[in-house]
């Protein structure tokens, strides 16, 4: 086999490691890199200003690769982030944890010293393979300049394929002036990675029968569904199987809030009709859940009613923390089309009615316990949050930080689209909201991207709005400002006496005039009937505006269940 | 999950023969709270590809999460548990006894019914060579001891599946 390439002739011709790196990003599609340069990848950021790519400058690397979560999230394509050797690379960590936590699509590449060096404790040398092995889907270390154009493609195909999740690919300095021949790109294939989409079909028959014979049927989605970009075929699927849906924090958007059928979000601070319809269903069919213990609470206690089907596209997942009566390995979408049609063949219709009193009762659970809270005096977050939904017509894309700011927003913005709630859900990054915003701005420049944020969590990624204004990215932040880390608080209020043990942040900066000093617009409500002028102002500013509401300090998240409680004892308000 | 009983298992991984490979699977083990009792890593035949044999224990919800952990690593290729089929095992030890005039002969004769061998011979001390699965390694060591071993190196165990028989 001759290889000819088109723009460059016959391919023997050498090219450099940067030339070879920016062929690649382009034929992989990547239009915006995240970064922050350094020492070791001077080169790379030379031949990158003459390109066309977008480089988005953060403040901090660590903000770099929210922002690309962000990116990712929101286009539904793989995040890309550059940063230095050494501290650069640590600096990307917490970032990298994060989006391997929610199963992201990022490469990440880190500069490292020249191969000559490595092992000598250069300066601004880390082993940073070795430190993300674990928090990385995988990762590679180019001391070849022949492996080179391989690793980056096939970091790109394992970063978006199977269960998504975070590459990083270390880079030493010499590779970029080094020069290889760089042989046309054709499809990746590694022996040793083959994800299953198509899932067995004799599984779905069992799954077909048992739909048949239940009476208290719960779908509980997960992030997998949104990933999958499965929310289409979930909504027909509950339609058809007639069943109620709930969702985990990672799977809120994936089915719309105005029907019967929705029941809010389970869990910890999930709604009292959905943890009750968990204890008493006697079918949950799980899509693209892992049961994190957010979610199931005490494990003996969780659906004990219920066989089980867990349909996921990473195996790890299914029998790692619940029993399961029937395992299905695949793709949620691709799975759920495929019982979509069984369905449609052989069971389309025959409800008709029959789960009325199922629906009778979550109704009556809907009515007595339903989430809550009274607006008087002092603002209440949960009414921002409801204010921001009613005046973005539900239809912002929202970041948040983590916390109760994160609890209140899944509560209470009533997701009804995917890729709209971007949230660090499994690690629970706080600094996480403000650069994912960015990211989610860049991916989508026409839609109103707002980031709810507590004072603590903003303050740990603040230094990203410089960013946000040099790009004139329109990103709002609504601050929750409690003076408090108000789940942490929660937790000492409920459960520890009251001992409020350094979670009081009295000493906070005036973000109004931090705002300004960024060159953002800071606007700022003190009292309830300021919070919908501020609102209305902050999103019809064309620039970057932080908007502060003095919130009730000591408000908490209800309901709540205790960590390791069964997810049937929640304290409610 | 299962409050089953715990078992032994030896597991066979084909992986890319690479630098980092056994950093990842021994990170996988120590990450995630499962146990290694032995490990054993060569090349094979092919080069790119490197045996590691394995021994752990746990239950069978467990040793199902181990397997498919290892298999969910880009560099692991293939991972066969043993439990599932018939398979020939062996340990390889090499012991360093005491060998006091009046012991010699004993350590010979015992050393002869171990098939084992003697590769090393000093003033003091006799180095042997045993072959053999877990028990009878752990037999020839019991029966040394009161001579006083000075010295133990093993291989952990090494497994292949046996050829179906016609």
């Amino acid at each position: 086999m001759t290889f000819i390439n088109e723009s460059w002739g016959v391919c023997t011709i050498k090219r450099t490691g940067i030339e070879i790196f920016l062929k690649v990003l382009e034929e992989e599609g990547v239009d915006t890199i995240f970064g922050y340069p350094g020492a070791s990848v001077i080169d790379i950021y030379d031949a990158l200003v003459k390109t066309d790519f977008k480089h988005i400058l953060v403040r901090h690397e660590q903000g770099a690769v929210h922002a690309a979560d962000g990116y990712a999230r929101a286009s539904g394509k793989v995040g890309v982030c550059l940063v230095t050797s050494g501290p650069g690379a640590t600096n990307t960590v917490s970032g990298i944890a994060a989006a391997h936590a929610d199963s992201i699509p990022l490469v990440v590449f880190t500069g490292q010293v020249p191969t000559g060096l490595i092992g000598n404790d250069a300066f601004q040398e880390v082993d940073i393979v070795g430190i993300t092995r674990p928090c990385t889907k995988h990762n590679y270390l180019v001391t070849k300049i022949e492996d080179l154009a391989g690793s980056l493609r096939e970091a790109f195909h394992i970063a978006r394929s199977g269960r998504p999740g975070p590459v990083l690919v270390d880079l030493p300095k010499d590779m970029m002036s080094s020069k290889a021949e760089l042989k046309p790109a054709k499809s990746v294939e590694l022996k040793s990675y083959q994800p299953n989409y198509k899932p067995n079909v004799r599984q779905l028959g069992k799954v077909v029968a048992l739909i048949k014979k239940a009476k208290r049927p719960l779908i509980l989605a997960g992030g997998g569904v949104i990933l999958s970009k499965g929310a289409g075929e979930l909504r027909k699927f509950a339609e058809a199987i007639e069943s109620p849906v709930t969702t985990t924090l990672m799977g809120l958007g994936a089915f719309p809030t105005n029907t019967s059928k929705w029941l809010g979000m389970i869990g910890m601070h999930g709604t009292y009709r959905a943890n009750m319809a968990s204890a008493n269903c006697d079918l949950m069919i799980a899509v693209g859940v892992r049961f994190d213990d957010r979610v199931t609470g005490k494990i003996d206690a969780f659906a004990p009613k219920a066989k089980i089907v867990h349909i996921d596209i990473d195996p790890t997942s299914i029998r790692k923390n619940i029993s399961v009566a029937i395992p299905v390995v695949g793709d949620c979408r691709e799975t759920l089309n495929m019982l979509n049609e069984l369905v449609a063949a052989q069971v389309e219709g025959v409800f008709n009615g029959s789960r009325g009193a199922w629906f009778d009762q979550i109704e009556e659970w809907k009515s007595t316990k339903k989430l809550d809270y009274h607006q008087k005096n002092v603002i209440k977050p949960q009414y921002v949050i409801e204010a921001l939904h009613r005046l973005t017509k539900g239809e912002a894309v929202i970041t948040t930080e983590v916390g109760q700011n994160q609890m209140w927003t899944a509560q209470y913005y009533h997701f009804d689209r995917p890729n709209c709630f971007i949230t660090s859900g499994g690690l629970g990054c706080m600094g996480f909201g403000l650069p994912a915003a960015i990211g989610a701005q860049i991916a989508c420049p026409d839609r109103v991207v707002v980031d709810i944020a507590g004072d603590g969590s903003i303050q740990m990624n603040i230094q990203e709005l410089a960013t946000a204004v040099q790009y004139g990215l329109p990103v709002k932040v609504v601050i929750l400002n409690n003076q408090y880390l108000g789940m942490v608080r929660q937790w000492q209020e409920l459960f520890y006496d009251k001992c409020y043990a350094g979670t009081c942040m009295e000493h906070a900066p005036d973000f109004l005039k931090l705002a300004e000093a960024y060159g953002a617009l800071g606007l700022r409500a003190t009292r309830p009937e300021q919070v919908e002028p501020v609102l209305r102002e902050g999103l019809s500013a064309p620039r970057t505006v932080v908007m502060e509401f003095k919130v009730e300090r000591e408000e908490n998240v209800y309901p709540m269940v205790p960590a390791g409680a069964p997810i049937t004892e929640m304290l409610l308000v | 999950m299962n409050q089953e009983k715990e078992e032994k298992h030896i597991l066979s991984l084909m992986v890319d023969n690479r630098p980092g490979v056994l950093s990842r699977i021994v990170g996988l083990f120590s990450g995630r709270g499962f146990n290694i009792e032995s490990l054993c890593v060569a090349e094979t035949a092919d080069a790119d590809i490197s045996r590691i044999t394995l021994v752990t224990c746990g239950d069978m919800g467990v040793i199902e999460q181990i397997k498919k952990q290892l298999n969910k690593l880009i560099n692991v290729i293939k991972v066969v548990d043993f439990m599932d089929m018939s398979f020939v095992q062996r340990d390889l030890a090499l012991i360093k006894v005491r060998a006091k005039p009046e012991h010699r002969a004993e350590i010979l004769r015992i050393t002869d019914i171990f098939r084992g061998r003697v590769v090393d011979v000093g003033s003091e001390f006799y180095t042997l060579e045993v072959t053999g699965d877990l028990e009878k390694i752990d037999a020839i060591l019991g029966l040394l001891k009161p001579m006083g071993i000075k010295e133990i190196a093993r291989t952990g165990t090494i497994a292949l599946p046996r050829e179906k028989r016609k």
